[in-house]
């Protein structure tokens, strides 16, 4: 019936102009719902289903080319990696030595000082899918999600430094925000002496702007960037960027400071992200740190 | 004429899931802004010539998927699809006639208007982006567009006359 009646009249189509209006509406109150209250978690974890099988077919190629280098690397090639890995793990392990006295001097004059002992941190290490997301953000896509424990607003950081911070934690992916993204801002100290400020993204991917430090601000070009632990997302005390310029504009209240993230942000392909654990009692942390890595 | 089977829905459907799977794969950071509405290319072609099948309500269930492949506002690409959709839908039959110059510089304006959406609704969220990020897709989705419509007419075609 209603066959005979459309091809009467092939140009309509049964009630394009209503059904187009009223997914407009949807379209528009999911965007509201989304934006302005972000209770749509449990549908984005639900349509994720959908889209993880894509991002998988995507990604396998790229992880099979990986896998398959990996296997047939030579033996003489195998052996150099080992031999400079070995030495690399030497030499962490010597710095480790003295981490852990250190980590108990700390917690001894911290109890000294009945400060509150600071946190320790465990890490898990996740891999950078080989698929792009958002083209108008600096976006990463990495192959664990809440199943795994994580949640938005998670550190990410690499071997060098901090690169960015959970935003979407999915069922089985996460989609982080880099550093360098123009909306991402991250409270940070000067290593050197202790003074906060922000740093935030350019849409560059080695360069940050640090907008908000005055004229007479005691910071020089090579100063280490740290982040600072406030706002509450970063654990404190891991390497953001380095200093690379800073232009003193007499006329202008505040000086033109930029820095260079210390972990090459557009290279990266595993990732480690932090879990804050509260830590036992002061004196229990002269214990060996236990830092699990998976 | 209406009851399509699932036989016809079937090359469709791999059609666009092949261009969601084109949306997300790796570029090189220099191409990312070239990266062609291959999406959006694949549901106009499938609007123009089955709009009874294939129209605002695949193209809004498409734009959603899409938006959590990127991790975009819930609903931003799920409404540019979807009046893109409902433009090609509407003058469907006219756009069928066109000969290519003509269609290719229609699928332009769309392809644009598309943009202007995302990028509308990218301003409302204070997401701020190159305008290059903007036109990039643009021309490269009408360049590649005359390729898209080959390669689509000969599927259905296929699915017309049979194999």
């Amino acid at each position: 019936m209603v066959s005979t009646r459309s091809d009467s009249n092939p140009a309509r189509i049964p009630a394009l102009g209503a059904r187009f209006l009223i997914l407009m509406a949807l379209s528009l109150v999911l965007m509201v719902l989304d934006h302005r209250q972000g209770h749509l978690e449990k549908v984005r974890d639900i349509i994720g289903i959908a889209v993880y099988p894509i991002q998988l077919v995507v990604d396998a190629p790229f992880r099979l080319w990986n896998w398959a280098r990996e296997g047939t690397m030579s033996r003489n090639a195998l052996h150099l990696e080992l031999g400079r890995l070995e030495a690399e793990q030497l030499v962490t392990k010597a710095q480790l030595q003295q981490l852990t006295a250190l980590r108990a001097e700390n917690a001894r004059l911290r109890d000294l000082l009945e400060a509150r002992s600071r946190v320790r941190d465990e890490i898990r290490v996740a891999e950078i899918m080989a698929v792009d997301a958002n083209p108008y953000r600096h976006n990463i896509v990495i192959d664990i999600g809440e199943r795994d424990g994580v949640y938005d607003g998670q550190a990410v950081i690499d071997a060098n430094g901090v690169i960015g911070q959970v935003f979407e934690a999915g069922l089985t992916t996460a989609q982080a925000i880099l550093i360098s993204d123009p909306s991402h801002a991250l409270p940070i100290e000067v290593n050197r002496n202790g003074l906060r400020t922000i740093a935030k993204g350019t849409g560059d991917f080695d360069r940050l702007d640090l907008p908000f430090l005055p004229n007479n601000a005691d910071i020089e070009p090579g100063d280490i960037l740290v982040t600072s632990g406030l706002g509450g997302a970063f654990p404190p005390g891991y390497p953001v960027a380095l200093v690379t310029a800073v232009n003193r504009i007499p006329q202008q209240p505040f000086a033109d400071v930029s820095a260079a993230p210390i972990s090459s942000l557009d290279q990266v392909r595993e990732v480690m992200l932090i879990w804050s654990v509260a830590s036992p009692a002061p004196n229990a942390a002269i214990a060996l740190p236990e830092t699990s890595i998976d | 004429m209406t009851s399509a089977s699932s036989s016809q829905r079937l090359p469709v459907l791999a059609s666009i899931i092949i261009a969601l799977m084109l949306m997300i794969v790796p570029l090189p950071d220099a191409a990312i802004a070239f990266r062609p509405d291959w999406v959006v290319l694949t549901l106009i072609y499938w609007a123009m010539m089955s709009p009874r099948q294939w129209s605002v309500g695949s193209a809004w269930i498409v734009g959603i998927v899409l938006d959590v492949a990127q991790g975009a506002i819930l609903g931003q690409h799920a409404m540019a699809l979807c009046l893109v959709v409902f433009v090609t839908a509407r003058f469907h039959l006219l756009m069928r006639v066109f000969p290519l110059s003509q269609l290719t510089a229609t699928v332009f304006a769309l392809l644009a208007l598309y943009q202007f959406i995302l990028f509308w609704i990218n301003g409302v969220a204070n997401v701020s982006a190159p305008a290059i990020s903007y036109w990039g897709p643009v021309v490269t989705g009408t360049i590649v567009w005359p390729l898209v419509s080959m390669l689509l007419s000969g599927v259905r075609l296929r699915l017309k006359f049979g194999r």
